[in-house]
């Protein structure tokens, strides 16, 4: 013990500050964490599965996680793309353009909810264009696809961004030397290095867009079995005090949300060693 | 190929890094661009690949014009100063990647490619290591991956930027050697980038001595050190001597040292400037017979043993002017000399330069006389 | 360079293509929320705003940040102290860890205090002794917004603090100066600009939130009500003007700290570019 104090150098304060940091996080996190584990380990496994197997759980379960895909997968297709844009090329405003991909970082999500709610209504300013080709989109599945595209944005440009600015122009040099057109050096040689951050952004989206509630309530029409998320449905639960269903339903959101962020983790690891290896 | 450049010019924003180049490169040499760092050698490496536009000038390849060409065009290999391989493939797929990114008119077949890289990785010594990754290859062997990469795609000429700079010296020598002899096997012309002139003399066969954006000389590696066309071709290849004078007469006078010349012009005085290496230094504990014109008294200051040679810090009676000699250890030991001994000097082919400014000749600024007894 | 870049109607249209995504999912609702705003005319703006629940509103939600920032900005320090200048087994455990509110949905976030404090909660027998309420109450709505902002200041100063090293506090300490003014000369005007940021983030999203605030509230006007939960309300109330008046003091409040950010950030780049082309003087080293 005295030993390896000793190897952490002589600087003081980490007792004070390492303890302060282990109470301050068990207090706030861990344990009103394990408190759900506790709940939910309470009840008993039929009761458990019977709530979780409800259909209506199941639809919400299964719209989350189809609406939270899709938006993440549109995030990464264009979060590429403005981060390509943002990084390469000059264009007046560029430097304003930069600061508002993080608006939805610092705009309230019930603001970004209504906000884009009467955009999207069928008297809304896009919404009646789309009305008028017979597309819906407040109210149904694509509308939360919609809130969730919004607040998922920032995180696929953020994690590119850095590793774009940060790449060594001369493998697109070498490549060119090699004969390989624009399209080829893009596909074969950027593409394949952004890959780890663009999963890595794609996965921050997504775990997001799961748990995200402000910006999907106003917009989804919150219809049981069709636009009902999982948020949603545990507030609902809430609300009528059935406290044992909102807490199983948590649990299984909890674990899902645990394993991302562990998936998150490990990618961030191996983008390091990535770039440990230059 | 050869390579021809022809008034090549090209500026930054704030700076020029070539001035009005011009260069012949013959086909099948292996030639060192050599310089200072900001001499601009790396900027005209890249212009004759095609990865820099000159504003003026152009480039030509074996009497073709080449410097509106695309450089994916050029077909010249190209080996970076740190390799630039490609991380995310294994050492097969960097070789393969100039065959396989080709039009499917002009692809070779897998079995065909996969031929071409096994034998080039024969030919780099690097059998076995297709399925590695750059990251897990020494420097060495990532140097080599780099030239079969570039070596894959059939190029008419190698152009390589600093190859050995960011190895250690027992490795640099190595691929020295190697590279020599890839060379002799492949006959292809090679231009290699380097700021150690060690390495330029060692390899090339000529070599283009470059400095602030201009070649100062071009020549066989026994050339430019016997015969350097001006002081910076001097000093930049090897440790130099300098001795301050005039010329009178018809004479060079560098302090009591008086050197004949085939000046024409008598008529003329004008500062010159002696350039000596310190292996050529003389030195003797009595006035040599005969030559004394080109002897001067100096004290020792400081002797350094550096192994085989000695290396002594003198500095001379007449003009104070410090200077450096060095021997061998054995005529060290023979002179048995101490720190403040004095001693005769006598100076051996000393290349001497007279300022041309009064001559009202232009560039170069120092014309270099052939002195003589 | 021609081989490094694209043709230009290329790079036109990936650039407009770019821009016409983030015009219609970042710039209109924006837009949106001001017209919407203003659609009744200046005087129900006025009146929205100035309306005494929205007050209330706006005392609540200063409130709740004033307590939460604080409290994370003390932790937040604590941690990157001790996870930036020290080495110890499970420090990657435990930057896991702090990273997990932000995993946490922010309902299952009011959900968990619910049931640790709500009616049937595990400690409603303590706070029924000793009469305290903290569900549907204001310190329910400080605990859901500490928990959710909980990582922001620890996670912007983590990666500063480490980039620092140790050596300048070494020295500092060395010469004699105690534990605290190390901390407050040599660490923190080292840190300023990556604390201040980790501070605005933590402020915008306590300002903000939404989904755990709305769990633990009751949605109590002039009680418990903070301004998101407000905006819920009125819009609920199909008083859609009144909901985007309130609206657009959050929108100026993300307009504020979104340019905070980048001033923060240009700076800081400034900085980075300075120090850069001091050590090319030292070496000696050109470029090109």
């Amino acid at each position: 013990m005295r030993k390896s104090f000793r190897n952490r150098g002589f600087l003081p304060g980490f007792g004070m500050t390492m303890g302060y940091t282990i109470i301050y996080l068990s207090l706030l996190v861990l344990i009103p964490l394990s408190v759900l584990f506790l709940k939910a380990s309470a009840m008993s496994w039929e009761q458990f599965i019977g709530t979780i197997m409800d259909t209506r759980v199941l639809a919400s379960i299964r719209v989350s996680i189809m609406t939270s895909l899709f938006a993440a997968c549109l995030n990464a297709v264009f979060g590429v793309l403005v981060a390509w844009v943002l990084v390469r090329y000059q264009f007046a405003g560029k430097r304003i353009i930069d600061g508002i991909v993080d608006l939805p970082f610092a705009l309230p999500t019930a603001v970004g909810g209504i906000a884009l709610t009467s955009i999207y209504a069928e008297n809304g300013w896009i919404g009646q264009y789309l009305a008028e080709w017979g597309i819906k989109v407040a109210y149904t599945p694509i509308g939360i696809w919609v809130a969730l595209t919004f607040i998922g944005l920032p995180f696929v440009v953020r994690t590119v961004q850095p590793v774009l600015q940060d790449w060594d122009l001369q493998m697109e040099e070498a490549a060119a030397t090699l004969g390989a057109t624009r399209w080829n050096t893009f596909w074969r040689v950027v593409l394949p290095h952004l890959l780890p951050a663009i999963i890595t952004g794609f996965a921050l989206a997504f775990a997001r867009a799961l748990g995200e509630y402000g910006s999907v309530v106003f917009i989804s029409g919150n219809m049981p079995l069709k636009t009902e998320i999982v948020p949603l449905l545990i507030m609902t639960k809430l609300e009528q005090f059935d406290y044992a269903g909102a807490t199983a339903i948590a649990t299984v959101m909890l674990v899902i949300s645990f394993v991302m962020l562990l998936v998150i983790n490990y990618l961030q690891w191996k983008i390091n060693k990535f770039d440990a290896a230059r | 190929m050869s390579i021809e450049v022809v008034n090549i010019t090209k500026s930054y924003k704030s700076f020029t890094a070539l001035k009005n180049v011009n260069l012949h490169i013959p086909e099948g040499e292996l030639v060192a661009l050599l310089g200072p760092s900001g001499s601009g050698k790396t900027t005209l490496l890249r212009l004759i690949a095609g990865l820099e536009q000159p504003q003026e000038g152009s480039i030509l390849f074996h009497g073709e014009d080449n410097t509106n060409r695309d450089v994916r065009e050029r077909q010249v290999g190209f080996v970076f100063q740190h390799y630039a391989l490609f991380r995310h493939m294994n050492i097969f797929d960097n070789i393969a990647f100039g065959l396989s990114v080709r039009s499917r008119k002009t692809r070779p077949s897998k079995e065909e490619i996969s031929e071409k890289v096994h034998s080039l990785l024969k030919l780099v010594q690097l059998e076995g290591l297709a399925h590695r990754y750059p990251s897990q290859l020494s420097g060495g062997q990532r140097q080599r991956v780099a030239l079969a990469r570039a070596l894959a795609v059939e190029p008419k000429f190698l152009l390589l930027d600093e190859p050995f700079g960011a190895l250690d010296t027992k490795v640099r020598q190595e691929l020295r050697r190697w590279l020599r002899h890839l060379h002799g096997k492949l006959g292809l012309t090679i231009l290699f980038v380097t700021h150690d002139q060690e390495e330029a003399m060692e390899l090339a066969d000529q070599v283009v001595v470059m400095n602030e954006g201009r070649v100062e000389q071009v020549g066989s590696p026994e050339e430019i050190y016997h015969h350097p066309a001006n002081p910076f071709v001097y000093s930049f290849l090897g440790r130099v001597n300098l001795f301050h004078g005039r010329i009178q007469n018809g004479k060079i006078k560098l302090g009591e040292a008086e050197f004949e010349t085939d000046w024409k012009d008598k008529a003329v005085e004008a500062p010159a400037v002696g350039y000596m290496r310190p292996h050529d230094v003389e030195i003797s504990l009595r006035p040599p017979e005969g030559k004394s014109a080109r002897s001067v008294q100096a004290e020792i200051n400081h002797i350094s043993l550096l192994g085989p040679i000695v290396r002594l810090d003198l500095k001379r009676l007449d003009t104070d002017e410090v200077f450096e000699a060095e021997m061998s250890r054995q005529r060290f030991m023979e002179l048995n000399v101490e720190e403040e001994s004095i001693v005769y000097v006598t100076l051996h082919n000393v290349s001497i330069y007279v300022d041309s400014q009064p001559l009202q000749t232009h560039r170069p600024s120092l014309v270099p006389l052939q002195a003589s007894v | 360079m021609r081989h490094l870049t694209e043709p230009a109607y290329i790079r036109w249209t990936l650039i407009i293509v770019a821009l016409l995504f983030l015009g219609l999912f970042l710039i209109l609702p924006l837009v949106a929320v001001f017209t919407e705003a203003f659609r009744q005319g200046a005087e129900v703006f006025v009146a929205s705003i100035t309306e005494e629940e929205t007050l209330s509103a706006v005392k609540l939600t200063l409130l709740v940040a004033a307590i939460s920032v604080p409290l994370n900005v003390t932790f937040g320090i604590a941690a990157a102290w001790a996870i930036a200048k020290f080495s110890f087994p499970g420090k990657n455990v435990l930057l896991t860890l702090i990273d997990l509110p932000f995993a946490v949905s922010p309902v299952i976030a009011g959900l968990i205090f619910v049931l640790l404090f709500g009616s049937q909660g595990v400690a409603a027998p303590l706070l029924a002794a000793w009469d305290l309420q903290i569900i549907f109450a204001v310190p329910g709505i400080m605990l859901a917004t500490t928990f959710v902002t909980f990582p922001f200041v620890a996670r912007e100063l983590i990666p500063v603090m480490e980039a620092q090293g140790r050596d300048e506090e070494e020295a500092a300490v060395s010469l004699g100066a105690s534990g605290w003014k190390t901390f407050l000369r040599v660490t923190l005007p080292n840190v300023k600009w990556g604390l201040l940021y980790g501070v605005i983030l933590c402020n915008a999203r306590a300002m903000g939130e939404f989904g755990a605030v709305s769990v633990v509230s009751g949605h109590i006007r002039g009680m418990t009500n903070t301004l998101p939960l407000h905006v819920e309300i009125l819009y609920n109330e199909y008083q859609f003007a009144a909901a985007f008046a309130v609206a657009t003091l959050l929108a100026a409040l993300a307009l504020v700290t979104l340019i905070l950010k980048s001033l923060i950030e240009w700076k800081t780049e400034r900085q980075a570019k300075l120090d850069e082309e001091q050590h090319y003087d030292v070496t000696g080293e050109r470029a090109g």
